[in-house]
C-alpha cells in the first residue's frame, strides 16, 4: 500500500541505508504530498530516525536518492529545517536559550557575521510561538525536557523553511508541551508547509497526522491515514515476521559485504 | 616588591621577550582549549602534544637545524597525522575513543623518544637543546622563537574570532550544523589545525607532558564562573595570561625555578580556587546551601513541635518545657539548644525561666509547616494512592520545600480540605 503522489514535497527512490555496516533500511520508495502533516510510525529499531537522517544526508546511503521539491538537498537547504532528537546534544553546554535559537539563523548569516538585531527579533518571535519568550536568558541546562524540545522547535522556526523534519519531538515531554508543539505543527501545515514527524505513540496517530508512513526495516505502507492506519497494516508493521530480514542484515554486517554492489 | 617593580619595568629586554611570549602562548592555548573542553575532547590536546615529538625530530634530522619555523612545520604535520590516525581507528575498528586516544598517543610518543635518543647519540653537535621540547624552556625564549610564537598565536586567535559562531555550533550540535549547510568537515579541520598550532607553540614553554594542562585547565576553571561561551573564553584567556606573567615572574625572582611548570601550578591553583569558590557551581557555596537548609529544617521542625504541643493542650502560647518537645520528636540536646537559641534570636520563641513560649510569628510559622505536612499527606493518599501509614516520612521532607504558590495550588486541587488522612485537623491560614 504505497501511495505515490504527483509533484511531491519529498520523494525517496530505492533508498537502502546501513548503520555500522548492517542494512537497517531496505529499498524505500515513497512520496509525500506538499503541505502534508505526516507521521513516520514503526516499532523501536525500525529505522525511523535513520530514514530522516538519510534524507538529511547525515548517514551514507548505499543506494537510491532523495529529492525535496524535485531538487537535491544541497539545492534546497534553505527551505529545509531539521529538529534532531533532544538527547542528541549535551544540554550542559555553556549557552543561553536565545543563543541556541539564534543558531537557526546561522545559515542565512554566512561566515564572519554576528547575529543582527533582526535575527534576534526573529528568534524572540519564534520563542514566543513556542511559549518560551520569558526564558530567553535562561541557561539551557536549567530547562526541563519539554522546554528543551520547545527551544529546538523555536530554533527550527527561525529558519522559515518549507519542509520540516522532526525526530521524536513528543518523546519525554509533558502533556502541555505536546499539545503546544502539535498546535504549531498544525498551523504550519495549514500554511502549506510540509511536516514530517518521527512518532512512536500509536494512540495519537489518527488525531495528529493526515499522512502516515509505516516503517519496519522496509516500507510497509505510505498514504493517507484513513487508508493506511488499519489493523492489518499495523500488524504487518509491528508483528515480528521479519526475523529473517534482520538475520540477513547481521550476516551482511559480519561478512562486511557492501549492502549493494556497485553498479 | 622591588623585584616586582624591576620585573614589570622590563629593564632587561630578555624579560620582555619571556613575558610577552608566555602570555601569547598561554592565551592561545587557553582559547583553543575552551573548544576541546566543551567538545569533550579534552584528551586530544594530550595526544597532539605527545605526537609532535617525532615531527620535531624528523624535521631536525632532515634540515639539520633548530630553526623554530622548520621544527614547527614538522611538529604540525605529525600532530595532525596523530589525530587522523586516531579518528581512523575509531571509525574503522571496534576500538572505542578512549583506547584509540591512548594508542595514538603512546605510539607517536614512542617513535618520538626513539628518534630523539638516536639523535642524541648521533654525535651531531647542534642537537643539544632539542630535548627542551620534552620539558619546555619558557625562560629561554629568544627573538626568533618569539617571532614564530607571536605569528602563530595571532593566527590562532584571529581564526577563533572569525569562526566563533561556527565553532560554537559544531561544538553544540554538529548534525544541525551539517543540515543547515555549514561545511563541517572543513570547519573541524580548521579547529584541529589551530589546536595543533596552539599545542606546538605551547610545548616550547611547558613541554610535552604538561601541555594538556595548558589547554584544559583554564577552560575547566572558567566554566565554573560562567554559563556563556564568550565569557568562558575571555576568562580562560585571562587565567592563561595571568599564569604566563606569574610563571615568568617567579622564575625571574628565583632563577632556579622553572617557568613552565610554575605556569601550570598557577593554573591549577586558579582551577582549585574556582572549584571551591565559584558562585553556584563551587563546592563551598553548595556546602553552605546544604548547611543552611539543615538549619532551616531544624528550626521549622522545632516550631512544628511547638504547634503540636499547643494542639494537644489547646494552649498555643503557654510555656513549653524542653522535655515536652523531645516527646514530640527526638531532637538531640545539642540540636535543641542550637535551634531554640536561633529561634529566639529571630523572634519566633521567647524564654521564661525554664520554659519556652511561642511568639505570634512562631505560632504562624509552626502552623504553616503543620498545614503543609498534612496537605501533602492528603495529596499522597489521594493522588498517588499511597497508604496513609506510609506518607508521614515523605511529608516530613516536602513540607519544607513547598512554596506559597504550590501551597495554593495544592489546596485548590484538594478542594480546601479540613482534615488529613489521619483525621488530624488541617489548620487554615488567616
Amino acid at each position: 500500500m504505497i501511495h505515490q503522489v504527483e509533484n511531491p514535497a519529498l520523494e525517496i527512490h530505492d533508498l537502502t541505508v546501513s548503520y555500522d555496516k548492517k542494512p537497517v533500511l531496505w529499498g524505500i520508495d515513497l512520496s509525500i504530498p506538499k503541505g502534508a502533516l505526516c507521521g513516520i510510525i514503526g516499532p523501536n529499531g525500525a529505522g525511523k530516525s535513520t530514514l530522516i537522517k538519510a534524507i538529511m544526508d547525515l548517514v551514507d546511503m548505499n543506494s537510491g536518492y532523495v529529492k525535496l521539491f524535485d531538487q537535491s538537498l544541497d539545492e534546497v537547504r534553505s527551505r529545509v529545517s531539521y529538529v534532531p532528537q533532544r538527547e542528541s546534544v549535551d544540554w550542559d553546554f555553556p549557552a543561553s536559550v536565545l543563543d541556541v535559537v539564534l543558531m537557526g539563523r546561522y545559515s542565512s548569516l554566512g561566515l564572519f557575521k554576528n547575529p543582527r538585531k533582526a535575527d534576534k527579533e526573529a528568534a524572540l518571535k519564534a520563542l514566543e510561538m513556542v511559549g518560551m519568550e520569558k526564558y530567553y536568558k535562561r541557561q539551557i541546562s536549567q530547562l526541563s525536557g519539554g522546554q528543551q524540545q520547545r527551544v529546538f522547535l523555536a530554533r527550527a522556526l527561525t529558519q522559515n523553511a518549507d519542509i520540516y523534519f522532526l525526530d521524536e519531538p513528543f518523546a519525554g515531554v509533558d502533556a502541555a508541551t505536546e499539545k503546544a508543539i502539535f498546535k504549531i505543527l498544525q498551523d504550519l501545515s495549514k500554511e502549506g508547509k510540509t511536516i514530517i514527524v518521527v512518532h512512536h505513540d500509536l494512540q495519537s496517530v489518527e488525531t495528529y497526522f493526515e499522512w502516515v508512513i509505516l516503517l519496519n526495516l522496509r516500507l510497509v505502507a505510505s498514504g493517507p491515514t484513513k487508508e493506511i492506519f488499519t489493523p492489518s497494516l499495523l500488524e504487518e508493521t509491528y508483528g515480528g515476521k521479519l526475523t529473517l530480514l534482520s538475520e540477513v542484515g547481521e550476516l551482511v554486517q559480519k561478512g562486511e559485504f557492501k549492502a549493494r554492489e556497485k553498479q | 616588591m622591588e623585584t616586582l617593580i624591576e620585573f614589570l619595568s622590563f629593564e632587561y629586554p630578555n624579560i620582555k621577550y619571556v613575558v610577552f611570549g608566555t602570555i601569547l602562548l598561554s592565551i592561545s592555548s587557553a582559547v583553543v582549549g575552551c573548544f576541546t573542553f566543551i567538545k569533550k575532547k579534552s584528551l586530544v590536546g594530550d595526544v597532539i602534544s605527545h605526537a609532535v615529538l617525532p615531527g620535531i625530530c624528523i624535521s631536525f634530522m632532515v634540515s639539520g637545524s633548530k630553526d623554530p619555523f622548520l621544527l614547527i612545520i614538522g611538529a604540525f604535520i605529525s600532530g595532525w597525522i596523530s589525530i587522523m590516525v586516531m579518528d581512523a581507528i575509531i571509525q574503522n575498528t571496534k576500538i572505542k575513543e578512549d583506547a584509540a586516544t591512548g594508542l595514538s598517543l603512546s605510539v607517536f610518543f614512542g617513535i618520538g623518544i626513539l628518534l630523539m635518543t638516536y639523535i642524541q647519540h648521533s654525535g651531531n653537535a647542534s642537537q643539544s637543546g632539542l630535548d627542551t621540547f620534552l620539558f619546555g624552556k619558557a625562560a629561554a625564549l629568544v627573538g626568533k622563537d618569539l617571532l614564530a610564537f607571536s605569528i602563530i598565536a595571532v593566527i590562532v586567535l584571529l581564526t577563533v574570532l572569525i569562526f566563533y559562531k561556527e565553532f560554537k555550533l559544531i561544538s553544540f550540535d554538529p548534525q544541525f550544523a551539517k543540515v543547515i549547510g555549514l561545511p563541517i568537515k572543513r570547519l573541524e579541520m580548521i579547529l584541529t589545525s589551530i589546536t595543533v598550532l596552539a599545542v606546538v607553540t605551547g610545548i616550547q614553554a611547558v613541554g610535552v607532558v604538561l601541555m594538556a594542562a595548558m589547554l584544559i585547565t583554564p577552560a575547566a576553571a572558567a566554566r565554573f564562573w560562567t554559563n556563556r561561551l564568550s565569557r568562558m573564553i575571555l576568562l580562560a584567556s585571562i587565567f592563561g595570561a595571568f599564569s604566563g606573567i606569574s610563571g615568568a615572574f617567579i622564575s625571574y625572582s628565583a632563577p632556579s625555578m622553572p617557568t613552565g611548570p610554575w605556569m601550570v601550578m598557577i593554573l591549577s591553583i586558579i582551577a582549585l580556587i574556582s572549584f571551591f569558590l565559584a558562585p553556584r557551581r563551587g563546592i563551598l557555596i553548595r556546602q553552605w546551601r546544604r548547611f543552611s537548609i539543615r538549619k532551616q529544617l531544624l528550626e521549622e521542625n522545632l516550631l512544628k513541635a511547638f504547634y503540636r504541643i499547643g494542639e494537644n493542650s489547646g494552649e498555643y502560647f503557654s510555656g513549653v518545657a524542653v522535655d515536652d518537645i523531645r516527646l514530640i520528636r527526638n531532637f538531640s540536646p545539642a540540636q535543641l539548644a542550637k535551634g531554640l537559641r536561633k529561634l529566639r534570636v529571630n523572634g519566633y520563641v521567647e524564654r521564661s525561666n525554664d520554659s519556652w513560649l511561642l511568639t505570634n510569628e512562631g505560632f504562624e510559622k509552626g502552623k504553616r509547616i503543620t498545614r503543609l505536612h498534612r496537605l501533602w499527606e492528603l495529596y499522597l493518599t489521594k493522588y498517588l494512592r499511597i497508604a496513609p501509614d506510609h506518607v508521614h516520612e515523605d511529608a516530613d521532607t516536602i513540607e519544607h520545600v513547598i512554596t506559597p504558590e504550590l501551597e495554593a495550588r495544592l489546596e485548590k486541587l484538594l478542594e480546601y480540605p479540613t482534615s488529613d488522612p489521619h483525621l488530624s485537623n488541617i489548620p487554615r491560614n488567616n
